[in-house]
């Protein structure tokens, strides 16, 4: 991996932001790589989880926020469980994705945001998990009306997705925390 | 034995079976859950990937309402046990989050509600003598590739599971049924399930090499106890077939679905006809025991 560092990026890295939101000093990363060997999706992308600490240590910029890796990622923190350094990279990616969703970074992979956006959507409404809103809603969201129908007859025959919400749950105590966080983030 | 259960959202859904066939199995066996009144989602993957705070918020609603209860609380979905588990560490370990905790649900929560997952209820309150004296039938001649997962064992100084890169919990379990256990690398390996929905190209690709390896190493099913390892090894098996042309029929059943058999409770009240791929080698395997 050759990675060129030009003087102009050079000063207005994020290393320290990411080093803030996340907690975790990276400077102790001494590029080994055990991180990226156990990463289940190291192969799919083009900078995997060792390449992203050393362009960070390297005074990487907001561009590091488009990489593949942040919603590829599947939070299985083999990564963070197998760094002989104690580097908690899990937690590093939450960071950059939290970075990634501040910024509103344009290249985002996926539909990873618009599924946790509705996910957490339904919780906030109903405390808990509503599959039938929540699929709904993502499959208008990324307009990929037929992936996956032919399995919901089957489903929904086997009971496997609810046909209502519950009304069981502590929804003013979610609705609180969900405000609460909203202020926090000072938005 | 009493505890407070967390039953997780997906068993009001894809993890009917699970719940169904924990609830069996604990009343056979003299465990006695209770569901803390209006529990509320844990904010699995989607909360901590979005925002530190409802990461910790979240759960902490919950073992807030525990703690009056004034008792253990299991979980059986690793998610929710992660999450769970993840909060008190959050809590514990950084007084600034405790207090924007407390802030968020209203109340202070300290952190102290001992968190176990359904297997090490099994394994340290019941234990494996137990269980095997009340074993009606046996699995004798099955083989099982047990599957963890990586939510149950990582991060291990949150979790404290097991043994992390080898974890054999289940595999105990399942042998005191009878059944034959295999050594196979793919026990802790991840499935995708967090991203089931949103990168399916990659989740076929994991859940592909990880039912290859439990064929490869003999298996006749691979058991779990976590409902999001379970629909998306179960379900993915239609989308390989479809996408890459190969075949599995490989069961993937619960561990409770398999006690309960060798308790003598029917496949249908386990919830062996909500799985996908049915499980008919698994019932068929079901013999008396000795
Ligand atoms: S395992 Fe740790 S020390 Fe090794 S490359 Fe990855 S982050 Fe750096
Ligand atoms: S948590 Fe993400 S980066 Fe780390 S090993 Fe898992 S998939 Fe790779």
């Amino acid at each position: 991996m050759a990675i060129i560092v030009t003087q102009e990026k050079a000063t207005d890295g994020i290393l320290r932001e990411v080093q803030a939101t996340s907690g975790v000093d990276l400077s102790v990363c001494y590029q080994c790589k055990k991180c990226t060997s156990g990463c289940p999706v190291a192969a799919m992308v083009k900078a995997p989880p060792s390449e992203i600490i050393r362009r960070l240590q390297l005074n990487a910029g907001d561009e590091i926020l488009d990489s593949e890796l942040l919603w590829t990622c599947l939070s299985c923190e083999t990564c963070s469980a197998r760094c002989p350094m104690g580097i908690d990279l899990a937690a590093v990616m939450d960071a950059l994705r939290r970075l990634a969703l501040d910024r509103k970074a344009s290249k985002q992979q996926g539909n990873v945001p618009l599924f946790n956006r509705v996910f957490l959507e339904t919780v906030r409404l109903f405390g808990r998990t509503y599959d039938m809103l929540m699929i709904a809603a993502y499959k208008v969201g990324t307009l990929k009306l037929l992936n996956d129908t032919e399995k919901f007859p089957a489903m929904l025959k086997k009971r496997k997705i609810a046909l209502f919400p519950t009304l069981e749950a502590d929804r003013k105590t979610v609705r609180r925390i969900f405000k609460k966080a909203k202020q926090n983030r000072g938005t | 034995m009493k505890y407070a259960y967390f039953p997780g959202c997906s068993a009001e859904s894809t993890a009917r079976d699970m719940h169904e066939s924990t609830l069996v199995v604990s009343e056979r066996l003299g465990i006695d859950l209770q569901e803390p009144r209006g529990w509320t989602c844990c904010g699995a993957t989607a909360g901590h990937q979005t925002d530190p705070l409802l990461a910790a918020s979240l759960p902490a609603a919950t073992l807030v309402k525990v703690k009056d209860m004034g008792l253990d609380l299991v979980a059986n979905c690793a998610a929710c046990y992660n999450r769970l588990k993840m909060a008190n560490h959050l809590v514990l370990t950084s007084p600034d989050m405790r207090r924007k905790v407390a802030d968020a649900i209203g109340r202070d929560y300290d952190g102290s509600v001992k968190i176990r997952h359904f297997m090490e209820v099994l394994l340290d309150d019941v234990g494996l003598d137990t269980i095997q004296n009340t074993l009606q039938r046996t699995l004798k001649g099955l083989k099982v590739a047990c599957y963890y997962g990586c939510l149950l064992v990582r991060p291990h100084e949150a979790m404290q599971f097991d043994d992390p890169e080898n974890p054999t919990s289940l595999d105990r379990l399942v042998r005191t049924l009878g059944a034959e256990t295999l050594d196979w690398p793919h026990k802790v390996e991840c499935c995708g399930g967090g991203l089931s929905m949103t990168r399916t190209d990659v989740v076929i690709r994991l859940t592909e090499s990880i039912l290859s390896m439990a064929k490869l190493a003999g298996a006749d099913c691979i058991a779990v106890s976590c409902p999001m390892c379970q629909i998306n090894l179960d379900m993915r098996q239609l989308d390989i077939q479809k996408q890459l042309g190969k075949r599995y029929d490989m069961p993937i059943v619960y561990v409770t679905q398999l006690i309960g058999l060798c308790l003598g409770i029917s496949a249908d009240k386990l919830g062996f006809n909500k799985l996908m791929v049915p499980a008919s080698t698994v019932i068929e395997a079901v013999g008396d025991a000795a």
